[in-house]
C-alpha cells in the first residue's frame, strides 16, 4: 500500500511538504484530482498519480493548467471534492477559466493549489499568486509550516464546499520542499459518481447570466470576509498588552517567531498570523493594530497584506508607523531566511542584536561553477550540434522553450536566444521571421509542444511565418520528474486505458510543409536533414525523436557501450569544446572519457577529426 | 540565538546520495522523538547540479539555515564544502569527504579546481574544527561506491553534535535503506565513524 494511504489516525511520518499535501487532501476525501507537472508543486500530483491505482481517487496528467482547472472544474460542479495543482506561473495559464469559474461557483468542493518560487529556484519568475485571489475573488489560505498544511488542506475543502467558490491555496517552496513529522488523521472515505444537475441560467456565462452571478460572487467574497475575521487560520500569538506588533503569513511565521524569541522580546511583541489571506480580515487588522505603537509586515514577494494593513489603519484614521516592504526593512525580490528577518525585527524596533562576526572568505579562490548541465549522452545535445552545424554562417535567432532542454543556452552549446513562457518558442519564432531578416530555427520539447506550443505553430502555418520549429521529442516530460504526456505510449510502461497522439500526425495535419523526423545521434543525416528543413521556405518542422537517457536508465533499459579515447587523439578537443558531455574530463592535458558516465550515444566518436573515440573494448 | 537548537547543512553534487542521507537521519530523529525540521533544494540535482539540505533540530520553527549558522557542515566533495563556507562561522565543525568529482566548467576551461591542502588549510584556520578524509576510498572499502553518504553519516555521527544516538541512525539505516544495501551501508557508516576518530 502506498505510504499515504496508511489509515492508521495519530501515526507519525517524516513527510515532505508535498506529501504531506497529498496527505491532507487523502484525509478530506479528495475523489478528482488533475495538474500539469510544475517545480516546487511536482510531488503532490506524483503521489496522487501513485495513489490513484490503489483507492478511489480519479487523478489525471492534464495537457495543460487551463485544461487541468477546467476538468476539475466540471468534476466538482458535479459534486466531486475535486483538487487542481499547478506551480505560480500555471495559475497564468489557468487564469482564464479561473476568473469565470469564481462567477459560477462549485457545487462540490474544489481546492486550487498554486505553489510560489520565491528566489526562482527552478522559475521563469517570482510572482505573488496572492494576488490572484483579489483579482478573482476566490479566498486565499496560506500554511506557514508541513504540519499545517496538512491540516489545512481538509479545511479548504471544508470551506469551498461552504461558500460553493473555489478555494485557492497557496504554498511556498520552502513548504513544498520542507520535511517534517507529521501526525495522520482519519481518512474519509471518497464520494465517487457524481451527477451533474443542469441549470444553464447558473451556469452558462452569456452576459444576462455573468451580471447575476457577478452580484452573488461579491456576497460569497463577503461571506469569506466574516468568516476569514473569525478564521483560526488568523490567530495572534504573545501578549496582549504588547506595543509592537508583527504581521506575517507562511513561512516568514516560522522566521518572526523564531527572531522574537532570539531577540528576547518576547514580552514587548504580539504577532498577528494571516492564513485565510484573501479576503484579508479588516477587523481583526484593526483590532490588533489599536493596541499597537508600531507594526511590522513580514511577507515574502509582494506587499500584499501591508497594502491592506495600511487601508485598514486609514479607514480607522489610524497613524501609527505600519511599514513592511523598502529599502530600509524588507525586499520584494528573493525569499526570506532566519537571520535577515532577526535583523529587520531588531532594526525596526531598535533593539540590540550582536551581530555575529561573519567569516572573512576574502581569501578563498575562486571555486569552479557548477551550473546544471543536460545529462552525459542526453539526446537534446546531439540535436543542438546537429542543428548549429546545419545552420554555421547564418545569421540566425534561436527561440526556445522550457523543460531540460533550456540548458541549451549554456556554452558550450550556446543555443538559446528568448523564452518568455511555456509554448513562447512557437508565438515568438513567427515574430522573429516577419520583423528580422535572421534565420530562425526554435526549439520546444514534447511536452511542452502538448501544453501550449500548438496554438504558435498553427498561427504561423495561417500567417505563412518563415521558420523551422525542431521538437525535441525524449519521451516524456523530463525536467519535473519523468511525467506522461498525451504523446507517450502508456502501454509500453504497463498503463493500461490510456490514448496517444503523435506528434508528427498533429504537424502534418496542421498543415505544416516540410516535416521530418530525425534520430539525433546520427550526427551526419540529422544535419542533413535539418539543413534541408532551414532551406524551406515557410514553416517547418523537424522532429527529433530519442527517448531521455535518465528516464530510459530509470526505466532499466540498458545503456550502451561505453566509448574511451584511444592514442589517436591529437588533443583538437572539438568533443569537450563543441559537445559540453559531462562524461568528458582532463587529465593533465589528456582527454579522457568517465566509463561510468558515458552512455554509448556515440555522438563525440562521430565528430572527431582523428576518429580517435572508440567504444571500450571488453 | 537559543543554544538548545543545531543546525546541519549538507551539501554535495547531485546523485552522491544527500537527500537519503538527511531521510536517515530525519527518521532516526522520529523514532528518537527529537523535533527536527530540513529542507533541500533539489531542483536540478539530476543534471549534476550542487544539492544542499538543511536540518534543523530543536525547537526552532524555520526549516532553513542562514549565512553563518550552521553548527555543522558536511560536505560530500570538496569543492562544495569550500563554496559552502558561507554558512559557516568560527564556531562551526565541518566534515569533508577530499575525493574531488570536478565540476564540467574545469574540463572545458572555465575555472581551476583548487588546490585540496590549501582549501583544508583554510577551512581549518576559519572554523573550529575540520574532519577531512577520502570517503570514497571508504566507500570501496565498504563494498560500494554509492555508500560515501553512509560514511558521512558514520562521521557526522561521530562529532556528537546531533541530538540523536549512534544506534537510533542505525536503526534508520537498517530500516530506512534497501534492502538489499544494509550491509555495505553499515559497513560503510563504521568506517566514516572510526575514521573521523582518527582525522
Amino acid at each position: 500500500m502506498h505510504k499515504l494511504l496508511v489509515d492508521e489516525p495519530g501515526k507519525k511520518m517524516l513527510l515532505l511538504g508535498n506529501e504531506a499535501i497529498a496527505r491532507g487532501a487523502i484525509e478530506a476525501g479528495v475523489a478528482f484530482a488533475s495538474t500539469y507537472p510544475g517545480t516546487p508543486s511536482s510531488e503532490i500530483s506524483l503521489n496522487f498519480f501513485q495513489i490513484a491505482p490503489q483507492s478511489d481517487l480519479y487523478f489525471e496528467y492534464s495537457t495543460n493548467e487551463k485544461v487541468a482547472l477546467e476538468v476539475a472544474a466540471a468534476a466538482a460542479n458535479s459534486g466531486l471534492r475535486s483538487m487542481c495543482v499547478m506551480k505560480h506561473v500555471g495559475m497564468n495559464v489557468a487564469a482564464d477559466a479561473l476568473m469565470t469559474l469564481a462567477y459560477v461557483g462549485v457545487k462540490g468542493s474544489l481546492v486550487i493549489l498554486t505553489a510560489d518560487d520565491p528566489f526562482m529556484f527552478s522559475s521563469q519568475n517570482e510572482q505573488d499568486n496572492r494576488y490572484y485571489g483579489k483579482l478573482s475573488g476566490l479566498p486565499v489560505l496560506e500554511p506557514s509550516s508541513v504540519e499545517e498544511a496538512k491540516e489545512m488542506v481538509g479545511y479548504a475543502f471544508d470551506l469551498s464546499e461552504e461558500l460553493g467558490e473555489p478555494v485557492i491555496f497557496r504554498t511556498t517552496t520552502r513548504i513544498n520542499h520542507s520535511t517534517e513529522i507529521v501526525s495522520f488523521g482519519e481518512i474519509r472515505k471518497p464520494e465517487t459518481g457524481g451527477k451533474f444537475v443542469k441549470d444553464p441560467l447558473n451556469y452558462v456565462t452569456v452576459p444576462a447570466v455573468s451580471r447575476k452571478l457577478h452580484v452573488r460572487l461579491l456576497e460569497n467574497q463577503k461571506r469569506a470576509g466574516q468568516i476569514a475575521e473569525k478564521s483560526p487560520w488568523n490567530f495572534i500569538n504573545g501578549e496582549k498588552s504588547a506595543s509592537w506588533g508583527i504581521i506575517c503569513n507562511g513561512v516568514s511565521f516560522g522566521y518572526v517567531s523564531d527572531a522574537v524569541m532570539d531577540l528576547d522580546i518576547e514580552e514587548k511583541v504580539k504577532i498577528l498570523r494571516i492564513g485565510f489571506s484573501h479576503p484579508m480580515p479588516k477587523a481583526l487588522v484593526q483590532d490588533f493594530l489599536k493596541g499597537c505603537d508600531r507594526v511590522l509586515v513580514a511577507e515574502e514577494g509582494e506587499p500584499y497584506m501591508e497594502e491592506a494593513v495600511k487601508a485598514a489603519a486609514q479607514e480607522a484614521g489610524m497613524t501609527l508607523p505600519i511599514s513592511g516592504k523598502g529599502e530600509e526593512y524588507f525586499s520584494r525580490l528573493s525569499e526570506f531566511n532566519p537571520s535577515l528577518v532577526r535583523q529587520v525585527v531588531a532594526t525596526f524596533f531598535g533593539v540590540e542584536i550582536e551581530k555575529p562576526e561573519p567569516l572573512d572568505l576574502s581569501d578563498v579562490p575562486e571555486i569552479p561553477q557548477r551550473p546544471p548541465n543536460l545529462c552525459a549522452g542526453c539526446s537534446h545535445r546531439a540535436t543542438f550540434y546537429a542543428v548549429k552545424t546545419a545552420a554555421e554562417g547564418m545569421d540566425t535567432v534561436y527561440p526556445t522553450d522550457i523543460g531540460c532542454y533550456t540548458l541549451g543556452f549554456l556554452p558550450p552549446l550556446s543555443m538559446g536566444d528568448f523564452l518568455i513562457c511555456m509554448g513562447s518558442s512557437t508565438g515568438s519564432a513567427g515574430g522573429f521571421a516577419v520583423a528580422t531578416k535572421q534565420k530562425v530555427i526554435s526549439f520546444i520539447g514534447d511536452s511542452t509542444f502538448f501544453h501550449s506550443g500548438i496554438p504558435g505553430l498553427v498561427n504561423a502555418v495561417f500567417n505563412n511565418h518563415d521558420f523551422t520549429l525542431v521538437i525535441l521529442d525524449n519521451g516524456t516530460t523530463a525536467m519535473t520528474g519523468h511525467q506522461p504526456h498525451p504523446g507517450v505510449d502508456m502501454k509500453a510502461m504497463n498503463f493500461e486505458g490510456y490514448g496517444q497522439v503523435s506528434i508528427e500526425a498533429v504537424v502534418k495535419a496542421l498543415g505544416v510543409g516540410h516535416v521530418t523526423t530525425i534520430k539525433p545521434y546520427n550526427v551526419k543525416k540529422s544535419i542533413e536533414a535539418v539543413k534541408e528543413a532551414i532551406a524551406f521556405p515557410g514553416v517547418s518542422v523537424v522532429i527529433s525523436k530519442e527517448p531521455c537517457v535518465l528516464f530510459a536508465k530509470g526505466l532499466g533499459k540498458k545503456r550502451g557501450k561505453p566509448f574511451t579515447v584511444t592514442s589517436k587523439c591529437k588533443n583538437h578537443r572539438d568533443c569537450i569544446n563543441a559537445l559540453g558531455c559531462p562524461a568528458f574530463y582532463t587529465e593533465g592535458d589528456a582527454v579522457k572519457i568517465d566509463p561510468d558516465a558515458c552512455t554509448g550515444c556515440s555522438v563525440c566518436a562521430q565528430i572527431c577529426p582523428e576518429h580517435a573515440i572508440s567504444p571500450v573494448k571488453e | 540565538m537559543s543554544t538548545d537548537i543545531t543546525r546541519l547543512i549538507i551539501v554535495a553534487v547531485g546523485g552522491q546520495g544527500n537527500l537519503l542521507t538527511s531521510r536517515v537521519i530525519g527518521e532516526a530523529a522520529l523514532m528518537a522523538d527529537v523535533p527536527i525540521r530540513m529542507s533541500e533544494i533539489h531542483g536540478m540535482a539530476q543534471r549534476g547540479g550542487v544539492v544542499e539540505s538543511a536540518l534543523v533540530f530543536g525547537d526552532a520553527k524555520s526549516s532553513i539555515i542562514a549565512d553563518g549558522e550552521a553548527d555543522l557542515l558536511v560536505g560530500f566533495e570538496p569543492s562544495e564544502t569550500l563554496r559552502a563556507l558561507n554558512k559557516c562561522s568560527s564556531k562551526t565543525e565541518v566534515i569533508t569527504n577530499t575525493a574531488p568529482t570536478p565540476p564540467f566548467t574545469v574540463a572545458i576551461g572555465r575555472g581551476t579546481y583548487p588546490d585540496l591542502e590549501a582549501a583544508k588549510a583554510l577551512i581549518r584556520k576559519k572554523t573550529a574544527k575540520l574532519i577531512a578524509f577520502d570517503a570514497a576510498k571508504l566507500a570501496r572499502e565498504a563494498g560500494n561506491i554509492m555508500s560515501v553518504n553512509m560514511v558521512l553519516l558514520g562521521a557526522v555521527m561521530q562529532t556528537r553534535k546531533l541530538p540523536l544516538t549512534t544506534e537510533a541512525v542505525r536503526e534508520a539505516i537498517r530500516t530506512r535503506t534497501k534492502a538489499s544495501f544494509v550491509e555495505t551501508n553499515l559497513k560503510a557508516f563504521q568506517l566514516g565513524y572510526d575514521a573521523a576518530a582518527n582525522a
